[in-house]
């Protein structure tokens, strides 16, 4: 096995058995972890107490317990997060973070069914104000404050500016990541490209850049070869599970880039340097944050972000991943529809429910999409 | 000029309602402002602009209650959107992009032409608020870069804790200001604070009246079938700000007033069993769901939906945040103990016997707790609950047996209950 293979291996493992990340992190520090729902937390603040930010982001269960508590339109991804909760899969978590970005989030945060005790926040949707900062700092100040208590000691500035370093650092690192993968599709395929995002849910995120940074290292001392498939870039919630991923490398479709709520969206924005304290800086990231759903934008740039990602990395069409049930995402795909058909832009939905076992439609589709193609 | 003495609350409900699309519609036509707004938005700021409001949420429940949804909701599939969004959102979508068709080529398209919808012009801004769910950011979002004109938000964050906090009000009164400035921009003229304080004391007025008629349904007999509440909702929502709510609701409300003086109830002595509906109604079944209870002898006392308007604040506080604090407190954007807390006064208040939750395939918000809300609710009041599956504008959601056999559970257990108590 080549070293970038070992690496690769190692991310595989993490992304596919979190338990044991979250057990291994803890035999070594002494400390818990903590729990994050999507889809977007100011995870430095976590990370600055010492414990594991671990991402909650669904699972592959069928559902039976949740339906008592979920009616069948909930997002397939909520539907999972309750089967597990049901389940006590979150329990050894010292706490859960919730953000409350849409009506089903809002819903969750106020009936979880784990012990672990839940610290809910609000981001505020008028995001070019100041107001709207100074709101977010006073939010992320209960988020400290209930995390200090939860983990018993005082979360110091200086041990924010660091995490905050160690994120801008992860955040870099993978974003040169997705170029790298763009480039050696041959070497990152979609399930492995999807493992290095995923494998930093449940990683200390120092440790999570020196793997990636080696990966990278090994990856470009090797030569680009010509792709003689197709690129895409992929948007949506998540594509999961590997199943979904696997549809794409048959069909010798690459993932050039990525708009997804799990992945890119993820490392888009990082902490500015600057004078302020770290909670106001903290909160600038979500006023900067731009082109998701959940980030309400009258003028709607995401799809012209799209585009442009198009046309930057020469991407052959766009895959919109529709997380089953997702209302946000819902109400983005008409008017990114139609601006992909008005530029003449190739573009195909496909469902993704993290409930499924089969896949037979969406392989039909995007096999016979890459045909057209 | 139109002459309200003498009139039925009834006429002037009718009146008013078509005269607030007739204002729409000419204001159009004089080349003045017209706003399309979230039904919760706070409308003071435009009616003191004077700009003509139209609100797309009343205007879908209307389409849907005169069966017209159906052609509408085919054009928003058409153009892209899900069946999973909300069906107010897509029949105003189906509504806007046939209008602007016909903006655009001069014809009126065929579906337009038929459809019983009140004719309404398109916008030329949009002001939206997310008291009642964010999906009205996400399809005001859609209206104004459709349309290409400005879009007013306002944001009151979900209150995970409550009391509210300063901050909340402190950040919503910058959005109100914020709002101000963008109003300017757009009309071209200063903003009118002397007559932005008018339209808060009429707002106030509207208010008080609306809760006059809600607290009727209290008496046991009751002289008010909520489901009244539900035809009289258009204009707390439309015409909160303008004397038009007030005068009917007033008038509305000494019927009831002088029907409960003289012993007439709106069941006419025959009422049973005393139900809370909880969640929207269901427009396109309305008169099938007003006569499945009724026929049962139900009626309907408790409704926390119209409370929704409870907009009450202090018209004198400059500083704006008992407004701010009026507009978010709203109980669906507050936490699951609050939200309790506000339906158990609704089920206590109207001394219902039970309560009818509407599992609404259109709002998650209104939907998602109804489990954990309809267990707490029944281990505080001890009374029976029933859930049923419906749709507020999108008829395919809702089976008329279904419902049916549902509150005819209900009723068998408020029954069965009432006479245990009564032994």
């Amino acid at each position: 096995m080549s070293k970038y293979e070992t690496i690769l291996s190692q991310l595989k493992d993490v992304a596919a058995n979190p338990k044991k990340a979250m057990d291994d992190y803890k035999a070594e520090t002494g400390k818990g972890a903590i729990g994050i729902l999507p889809l977007y937390a100011p995870e430095e603040l976590v990370h600055a107490t010492g414990y594991l930010p671990m991402g909650i982001w669904g699972g592959q269960k069928t559902i039976t317990k949740a339906r008592t508590y979920l009616p069948a339109f909930a997002c397939s991804i909520m539907q999972q997060v309750m089967e597990l909760q049901c389940e006590g899969a979150y329990d050894e978590l010292a706490a859960v973070l919730i953000s409350v970005p849409c009506d089903t989030l809002k819903c969750l945060s106020q009936k979880w069914k784990g012990t672990s005790p839940v610290i809910v926040f609000t981001h505020p949707q008028n995001r070019g104000l100041e107001a709207a900062n100074k709101f977010l700092v006073e939010e992320y100040k209960i988020v400290k404050r209930k995390l200090e208590e939860i983990v018993g000691e005082p979360i110091t500035n200086a041990a924010i500016e660091a995490s905050i370093k160690v994120y801008n650092e992860n955040r870099a690192v993978m974003r040169e990541f997705v170029k790298v993968a763009a480039d050696y599709p041959q070497i990152i395929d979609p399930v492995a490209r999807h493992a290095v995002f995923k494998s930093r849910m449940f990683m200390e995120k120092s440790k999570h850049t020196a793997l990636v940074k080696e990966l990278i290292e090994e990856i470009k001392a090797m030569p680009v070869e010509p792709w003689t498939g197709k690129k895409v870039v992929v948007t949506g919630i998540l594509v999961e599970p590997n199943e979904l991923l696997d549809i794409f490398k048959e069909n010798g479709i690459a993932i050039v880039a990525d708009d997804l709520a799990q992945e890119s969206r993820q490392i888009r924005i990082d902490v500015l340097d600057g004078e302020e304290a770290p909670l106001y800086r903290l909160a600038k990231v979500w006023q900067r944050m731009y082109g998701c759903s959940v980030a309400t934008d009258t003028k709607k740039y995401r799809g012209k972000m799209l585009l442009d990602m198009v046309e930057q990395t020469g991407a052959d069409a766009i895959v919109v991943a529709m997380m089953k049930f997702c209302d946000p995402e819902e109400w983005d795909y008409p008017v990114m529809y139609r601006q992909f058909e008005e530029k003449g832009v190739k573009n195909i939905m496909i469902e993704v429910d993290q409930e499924a076992t089969a896949f037979e439609q969406v392989r039909t589709r995007l096999q016979s999409f890459v045909e057209m193609m | 000029m139109f002459e309200t003495t003498g009139k039925k609350a009834k006429e002037l409900l009718a009146y008013y309602q078509a005269k607030l699309d007739e204002e729409a519609r000419e204001a159009k036509k004089n080349g003045k402002l017209v706003c399309w707004s979230a039904s919760v938005a706070p409308s003071e700021f435009c009616v003191t602009m004077d700009i003509a409001m139209v609100y797309p949420e009343t205007h879908a429940a209307g389409i849907g209650a005169r069966k017209g949804a159906l052609d509408l909701l085919e054009v928003a599939d058409r153009k892209g959107y899900s069946l999973d969004c909300c069906s107010y959102g897509r029949v105003n979508m189906g509504y806007m992009e046939l209008l602007k068709e016909e903006a655009i080529t001069g014809k009126t398209p065929e579906t337009l032409a038929n459809s019983p919808a009140a004719r309404v012009p398109l916008p030329d801004l949009v002001i939206t608020c997310n008291n009642i769910c964010n999906t009205l950011l996400k399809w005001y979002e859609n209206l104004a870069v459709e349309l290409d004109i400005p879009c007013i938000v306002i944001d009151v964050p979900f209150n995970h804790t409550m009391p509210i906090p300063e901050y909340a009000k402190e950040y919503i009164a910058d959005q109100f200001r914020n709002a101000i400035a963008q109003l300017e921009v757009i009309c071209g003229k200063p903003f009118d604070y002397k007559k932005f304080k008018e339209v808060r004391e009429q707002t106030q007025r509207s208010v008080a009246q609306w809760n006059r008629i809600a607290a009727l349904s209290h008496y046991k007999p009751s002289p008010l079938n909520c489901f009244d509440l539900f035809n009289y909702m258009a204009l707390i929502v439309c015409a909160r700000s303008r004397d038009y709510a007030e005068i009917t609701f007033r008038r509305f409300a000494d019927e009831i007033e002088e029907n409960l003086k003289n012993g007439v109830y709106a069941f006419k002595g025959a009422e049973k069993t005393r139900i809370t509906w909880e969640g929207i109604a269901v427009w396109p079944y309305l008169g099938h769901t007003f006569k499945s209870l009724k026929g049962l002898g139900s009626i309907m006392t408790g409704s926390a939906y119209p409370g929704l308007w409870n907009l009450s604040y202090d018209a004198n506080d400059e500083s704006l945040h008992g407004m701010a604090e009026a507009y978010t407190r709203i109980y669906i954007n507050t936490c699951l103990e609050n939200k309790v807390n506000v339906l158990l006064d609704i089920v206590n208040g109207g001394q219902c016997d039970g309560v009818a939750y509407h599992l609404n395939r259109s709002c998650k918000l209104m939907s998602f707790l109804n489990v954990e809300t309809a267990e707490i609710i029944k281990e505080k009041t001890g009374k029976p609950y029933v859930s049923f599956d419906g749709d507020q504008t999108d008829p395919r959601n809702f089976a008329p047996a279904q419902f049916d056999t549902r509150v005819q559970a209900l009723a068998e257990m408020m029954e069965q209950q009432i006479a245990g108590e009564a032994e």
